[in-house]
């Protein structure tokens, strides 16, 4: 097992690097990173020079890479381009804001959706798989940030009509709260119910098909004929089978989770890697775009790297590999 | 002889499909005595396996569906057992061997682990210690190599064969009162056969049950079958002891078997199989499932019109289901002058 | 009926003792022409079938997989809606009384009423909401079926030749699909599409196509992987066929199946990541109506619900057909799968 960990450790290697020069090539060679900078009125021939000298833009693309990279490593991505800020500072506390909001939005999707895709599957074709069926299929018909948007009204309405306020519908947190983490817990309630609930409705219909096919396995027939309860032969033997699949979508999923979060911090006004993101690119900036990109990939990958993890530690035969 | 250890009466089991209704065991009715070997014979779809997996209710159901008959063991009728005497019977006093060892077991836990659930499920009170111990000797048992390393793999670390002799340890591990063994070779290949044989013999000489087993593979019968049953569009019809069987039955469609059968010693220039393909199990025709490909009908009605109920012929021991089974008295397979068990 | 003579076993007929014999056209079996027989593909009727002497009319793939889709009502709604909706917006012109940018500011901000046809209400500055979601529609239509059919061939074509070469081939062509899954796919877009130009809905479904085709490269290099073991590539690589023709002629058509599913299902992944990136800016620009940036100027104006409502109904029950009909084409086109949806 832990051979295998440590291999998958040394294959984050090469693609952290064959990303960082895609990222960095892709960004660098779609636009004049100093394009916005040159419009401004006000701004002299000199100080762009300076700009251009401190930022070695003047030099070949690999050269520019390997500062980027040294700086990325050394200096924590350095300094924006424009007004020649330190980048990490604000990138640390967008992704921290972030990743409480994916982190728990996942949880709790994978848990809700195990939970009722082992029902479905238990009880095929009853009322509850039957309904079960149909809110997923809605659910990911639904777009996130529509969704997202309706819940905001609807609580909304209820603290304007009621004078209750169940859930926050913006901000992540309130300017002086009682206690920081149940403010910050009602806050973040909405955005993570958003998440949740379409991350459910997809995760839910593989974990049935997953339960579906393995029950009806021959080796779940085998432990049947052992004698075994059939609470037992479904949670013990059918389950663990059925798991496995299921962490390869989910795995597969987190690129859209993190897009899903994106758009959710857009509608709920949360101070996270979406709105920075955004302001980065509106201002065209490219090295904080750049130190996202990186940032975002990083977790990518180690979501993928714990996922493979995790797939090692349920099914013996990929440990081998 | 004694007392059957295992009766099966007048079995009906029917599944619905898209298509209809498939009668899969249409009115079946064997006995299986202690410490015997029954071969339980026939093509795929005559519902060989379906009788088997009804009386331990390992068929699903829905769409499955048991209309009527009896399955007396020690007493008790299987069929309307309540799920916690069926829970205690499987795996301990009868015991299923399956056809694909490759799927059979579960691929994430150790081969150990499912030999120790099958011996810790029956007797709670055992210590791990103990039920380990007991692996192994199990492994042993049925020639696994190395079983003390063995037994902490994965299945995905042994061989077909060794899959199937696990299996097969597992299903004596709580030494039962009948043994069933599904296609236990079919799924293997040709020498690995031979060597499961082996196994299957020893399993049966350490634990004295009854074996059921179901092929349609007539050389493994021959080896291992003391009595056979033959089965043909969900019913009987005939049983025999082995002998019997092979050199000179009494049923055209076991006729027909035997000397479809290619022979070493012989020199045949061509194989004879029986006309014609099995029945749909559908729409069941009034009359002998087997008229339609009968040499021995010869434009009879009666065969159309009535099915023979499956009788006494000559012995007591010597059933057969054919309106004209008299006729063939005296009739002979190709076999009649082998060697048919050593 | 015709019945066929069956004989009696160890006897052979005149033709079989002598295969040269020319005996005519008598053969022993006749099938009588008789009406065609709908059959299933269950192996049980098909004997039955034989049996009794009819014929069968063969069935096409093709015809199965569409007799099984019809059975799915829920896909066969969903494709009438579906075909309701978009034929709405290809013939958007005609059916709306406002153009989608004429302003009436007596009607503004106006609810949904049947009242001069305002079905929908207005916006602030009273243009009809109807005629503007309609309009939205045909952009999203518009981008979702080139992204479809894009990125199916992108997809395909990558995942066929990763699968037919395999080898370093196959290896160089997965690291470039796990890049490209690593890249965070709304982040990319958003970039691409905010310094790429100007959003006209072509380019936004370049851009979402250079990113969507991955799963479908997965799925099609999955299948070629196991059809190239298959030995009719074999021997059509025997008989001196050209890779790309094998590919083509082959094994493509036995893709074709998860072809289809999967680009029926990126039409709708592709409508609702069109509505994110209009929602947030980016992707198709104004004028061009997109039903994600009606959404995003409806923000916050509570009171005028329908602004928000109407546009994501919309996406909903649109992606909810596509949802259904990509279920029922699996079911059609791969029942060996287990049903999803009951």
């Amino acid at each position: 097992m832990v051979t295998y960990v440590i291999r998958r450790l040394l294959y984050l290697i090469p693609v952290l690097f064959a990303t960082s020069l895609i990222i960095f090539t892709f960004v660098s060679v779609s636009g004049d990173p100093l394009g916005q900078v040159r419009q401004i009125p006000n701004v002299s021939q000199q100080t762009i020079e300076n700009i251009i000298e401190d930022n070695h833009l003047d030099r070949p693309l690999l050269v520019q890479y390997g500062h980027w990279v040294k700086d990325a490593v050394t200096n924590k991505f350095g300094n924006t381009l424009l007004s020649d800020e330190p980048i990490w500072p604000d990138l640390k506390r967008v992704l921290g804001n972030t990743l409480q909001l994916i982190i728990l939005a996942e949880i709790l999707a994978v848990s809700l959706a195990i939970v009722v895709g082992v029902i479905s599957a238990a009880k095929q074709y009853s009322i509850f798989d039957y309904g079960a069926t149909t809110l997923s299929f809605v659910g990911f018909s639904t777009p996130v940030f529509w969704f997202g948007l309706i819940l905001q009204v609807i609580f909304t309405n209820i603290y304007l009509n009621y004078g209750v306020r169940i859930f926050y519908t913006s901000q992540l947190s309130s300017s002086n709260p009682e206690n920081f983490w149940i403010d910050r817990l009602q806050h973040l309630a909405l955005p993570v119910i958003t998440l949740t609930v379409l991350g459910v409705a997809q995760f839910s219909r593989y974990m049935r098909a997953a339960m579906l096919e393995v029950i009806n396995s021959d080796y779940v027939r085998t432990a049947r004929s052992k004698g075994l309860h059939e609470r037992r032969v479904i949670m013990k033997h059918a389950f663990r089978n059925a798991l496995i699949p299921l962490v390869t979508v989910v795995a597969l999923d987190f690129g859209a989770l993190f897009g899903g979060a994106f758009a959710t911090e857009t509608v709920f006004a949360l101070d996270g890697m979406g709105l920075y993101f955004l302001r980065a690119l509106s201002e065209r900036d490219v090295y904080p775009l750049m130190a996202w990109l990186m940032v975002a990939s990083l977790i990518v990958v180690l979501f993928n790297l714990v996922a493979d993890i995790i797939y090692g530690w349920l099914d013996p035969r990929i440990r081998y590999d | 002889m004694a007392e059957p250890v295992l009766t099966i009466e007048d079995l009906r089991v029917e599944f619905s499909t898209e298509d209809g209704i498939v009668k899969a065991v249409d009115g079946v009715s064997y006995e299986v005595y202690p410490g015997e070997t029954l071969g339980v014979v026939g093509e795929s779809g005559s519902g060989k396996s379906v009788t088997v997996m009804s009386i331990l209710d390992l068929i699903p159901r829905p769409p499955g569906k048991i209309v009527s008959g009896r399955a007396m063991f020690k007493g008790q009728d299987l069929l309307t057992a309540s799920k916690d005497d069926m829970r205690r019977i499987r795996g301990k006093e009868i015991a299923m061997v399956f056809q694909d060892p490759m799927t059979s077991l579960n691929p994430v836990f150790k081969v150990g682990d499912q030999l120790e659930e099958a011996i810790k499920i029956h007797d709670p009170a055992v210590s791990d210690d103990d039920a380990r111990k007991k692996s192994i000797e199990l492994l042993q048992l049925v020639g696994v190599p190395n079983a003390e390393r063995r037994v902490d793999q994965y299945p995905h670390e042994y061989s077909g064969g060794m899959r199937q002799r696990a299996m097969i340890a597992m299903a004596i591990a709580n030494e039962p009162a009948v043994l069933i063994a599904d296609e236990p070779t079919t799924a293997l290949d040709v020498t690995i056969q031979a060597q499961i044989i082996e196994v299957l013999k020893t399993a049966q000489e350490e634990t004295h049950a009854a074996t059921i087993l179901i092929t349609h593979d007539l050389g493994l019968i021959a080896e291992m079958a003391d009595r056979v049953v033959v089965m043909y569009a969900g019913q009987v019809v005939e049983v025999a002891d082995v002998e019997t069987i092979f050199r000179a039955p009494r049923m055209p469609y076991t006729m027909g078997l035997m000397n479809s059968l290619p022979r070493l010693e012989a020199d045949e220039e061509r194989l004879i199989p029986i006309t014609g393909q099995p029945p749909s199990l559908i729409n069941v025709p009034p009359g002998c499932p087997f008229h339609p490909r009968c040499y021995l009908r010869n434009g009879r009605q009666i065969c159309v019109e009535e099915n023979p109920p499956l009788e006494q012929v000559d012995q007591p021991e010597h059933l057969s289901a054919c309106h004209f089974k008299q006729e063939m008295k005296g009739d002979t397979s190709k076999f009649a002058d082998d060697e048919v068990a050593s | 009926m015709t019945e066929a003579t069956p004989r009696k076993p160890g006897e052979q007929t005149e033709e079989e003792r002598n295969p040269l014999l020319d005996t005519g056209d008598s053969t022993v079996r006749e099938a009588t022409p008789g009406p065609a027989v709908q059959s299933s593909a269950d192996p049980l009727a098909l004997e039955a079938v034989y049996e009794q002497g009819l014929q069968i009319e063969a069935r096409s793939q093709w015809q199965l997989a569409r007799r099984r889709f019809f059975r799915h009502k829920l896909a066969i709604t969903s494709l009438v809606i579906l075909a309701i909706i978009f034929g709405a917006a290809i013939f958007a012109e005609q059916i709306t009384q406002y153009d989608y940018a004429e302003q009436d500011f007596e009607f503004a901000s106006v609810g949904p009423t049947f009242e001069n046809g305002h079905y929908f209400g207005t916006d602030q500055i009273g243009r009809d909401y109807f005629t503007r979601v309609i309009f939205g529609i045909r952009t999203s239509a518009r981008v979702a079926f080139l992204v479809a059919f894009l990125s199916t061939i992108i997809g395909a074509t990558i995942g066929a030749i990763a699968g037919y070469f395999g080898g370093w081939v196959d290896n160089l062509l997965m690291r470039l699909t796990d890049l490209v899954l690593t890249l965070p796919v709304l982040a990319v877009l958003l970039v691409a599409s905010a310094l790429l130009g100007q959003g006209s809905p072509y380019r936004v479904a370049v851009i979402l196509a250079l990113v969507f085709w991955t799963n479908l490269a997965r799925i099609v290099r999955g299948t070629f992987l196991s059809l190239r073991e298959k030995e009719y590539v074999e021997a059509a690589k025997a008989v001196g066929a050209g890779d790309f023709r094998i590919i083509l002629r082959h094994m493509l058509p036995n893709a074709l199946g998860p072809i289809v599913v999967s680009a029926t299902l990126v039409v709708a992944i592709a409508i609702l990541v069109e509505a994110v990136l209009s929602f947030l800016g980016f992707g198709v620009q104004p004028p061009t109506p997109a039903l994600g940036t009606l959404i995003s100027k409806g923000q916050g104006l509570i009171n005028q619900w329908w602004l928000v409502t109407f546009p994501g109904l919309t996406i909903v029950l649109i992606c909810l057909c596509i949802n259904f009909i990509g279920d029922g084409l699996r079911d059609a086109l791969d029942p060996t799968q287990r049903r999803t949806s009951g």
